[in-house]
């Protein structure tokens, strides 16, 4: 018992590396403010590229979205970051790390915005155009409106996983929660940087998770 | 001089022929009630004339403008043609002042005060002054309805389009839309109204047209479509409506 806790409840330790977590995490938090509001973007984009009349557009969008939806984002960060050098392209792992959340995350939150924008009836498309609303501002005022708030719980769900996945940001040396953790843990030879890292995760989404979980109740009172 | 002439009009759904070649005209001012079975195309037709259909032939001018040609400017042309849906179709995530006011804002570039303006004056013709703040949720059927029929009155169209507008209404709310209606008719306004309520057409149509299978099969008075059809179809579907 004593062995447990002085290697994951040390608190001397946790005390010692606290500084360098926090650091961690406020990396891990400009990488969330970074890759977040670029996936909300390009998911928007691809969800109307995927509702697109033009088949040749939707088809190829879909296909995209299948593609980066089934690629796993850590093996995508991987051959971005250290494959592409053979190629002759070296991207930082900044670049790195926001292109291959883009490619992930965008494709996730694509699908959302997709299922979102066909739950709002035909009728409220007939109707605004019927008052000579065009297309572009049907969608602004009248649609996604109604479709953001339908599928608002599972935009917020996915982006407590788009934060949680920033973790792998670590492989390229980001310095972000896990790669500070990891690397005290290897100077200390002690598993309690680790587990004051997950306490900071927690803390960091558990009211988020809570959002989730009020959000669905309202949508199922509505 | 008619307002709408509709000529030869078709429109397909795949190897399905809904219209079959309408022949139609619309005065200024005109009260004109279209009937038939379910199927028969009646609410085809309204959607083609401001184009939430695609015609697939024939022609449809509208107050001098060609409504297939495709320089035509589909978004002025439907301000101008006013839409009422048996559904109501009313925007739930906003009030009803708002749903009013969103076209004059947006399409129209009005100030948000002038809107209003408008708005609240097109709400009080509809007997819905006390509701302007009121979202589609807080009411009843009969109400949304009149909120649908500001918000294309508010626009001050030159023609609105009815389809099935007291369809979906529980019968003692069917009423009030109605005398809308009337209030309308006697403002002069043109009307196109795909409806079955039949004292209504009786009292307040100049001309009722009776569809079936794509095709327009008669067209009078109320008084001979209703008293004295000519046809054994009209006949036929007037004598179920009334039983």
């Amino acid at each position: 018992m004593e062995v447990f806790l002085h290697q994951f409840l040390n608190f001397e330790i946790m005390q010692k590396v606290f500084p360098l977590l926090l650091k961690g995490l406020w990396t891990t938090l400009y990488l969330c403010v970074l890759v977040i509001p670029l996936g909300l973007a390009g998911g928007l984009l691809l969800a109307l590229l995927s509702l697109s009349r033009r088949r040749a557009v939707a088809w190829t969008t879909i296909a995209l979205v299948d593609l980066f939806r089934a690629a796993p984002p850590l093996v995508l960060l991987i051959l971005l970051y250290s494959g592409l050098p053979f190629a002759g392209i070296k991207l930082t792992p900044t670049a790195a790390v926001c292109l291959a959340f883009f490619c992930n995350t965008s494709s996730y939150y694509g699908e959302i915005y997709r299922a979102g924008i066909e739950s709002v009836g035909r009728g409220q498309w007939e109707a605004a155009r019927s008052t000579g609303l065009s297309a572009p501002q049907t969608l602004t005022y009248v649609i996604l409106p109604q479709a953001v708030r339908n599928v608002l719980p599972d935009l917020v769900s996915n982006t407590i996983e788009v934060v949680k996945l920033t973790s792998i940001a670590s492989v390229v040396s980001f310095p972000e929660l896990l790669y500070s953790a990891d690397m005290a843990r290897s100077v200390t030879l002690n598993s309690s940087p680790v587990v004051l890292a997950a306490v900071m995760y927690i803390l960091l989404l558990w009211p988020l998770v809570r959002l989730v979980s009020r959000l669905e109740r309202q949508v199922a009172a509505r | 001089m008619p307002i709408l002439t509709i000529s030869g009009l078709r429109k397909s759904f795949g190897t399905t022929e809904v219209l079959k070649g309408i022949d139609l005209s619309v005065s200024n001012r005109e009260l004109v009630f279209i009937i038939g079975p379910s199927g028969s195309g009646k609410s085809t037709l309204l959607r083609c004339i401001n184009r939430l259909e695609e015609p697939t032939g024939g022609g449809i001018a509208f107050d001098g403008v060609e409504v297939t040609d495709r320089s035509t400017d589909l978004n002025a042309l439907r301000r101008s043609m006013g839409m009422v849906f048996q559904s109501f179709n009313l925007y739930p995530h906003m009030t009803a002042l708002a749903n009013v006011t969103l076209a004059l804002r947006k399409v129209l570039k009005k100030s948000r005060d002038e809107a209003d303006a408008i708005g609240r004056e097109a709400l009080a013709k509809v007997g819905l002054s006390d509701k302007t703040a009121s979202y589609p949720s807080e009411l009843s059927g009969g109400q949304q309805q009149r909120v649908a029929i500001a918000r294309a009155l508010a626009l001050d169209p030159k023609i609105v389009l009815f389809d099935e507008p007291t369809s979906a209404l529980d019968p003692e709310l069917v009423g009030s839309v109605l005398a809308v209606m009337r209030d309308l008719k006697a403002g002069g306004m043109t009307m196109l109204v795909v409806s079955h309520e039949l004292r209504f057409a009786r009292d307040a149509a100049d001309r009722v047209i009776f569809m079936d299978q794509g095709h327009i099969v008669e067209e009078g008075p109320p008084s001979a479509i209703f008293n004295e059809p000519r046809e054994a179809r009209t006949r036929a579907f007037v004598a179920g409506l009334l039983r």
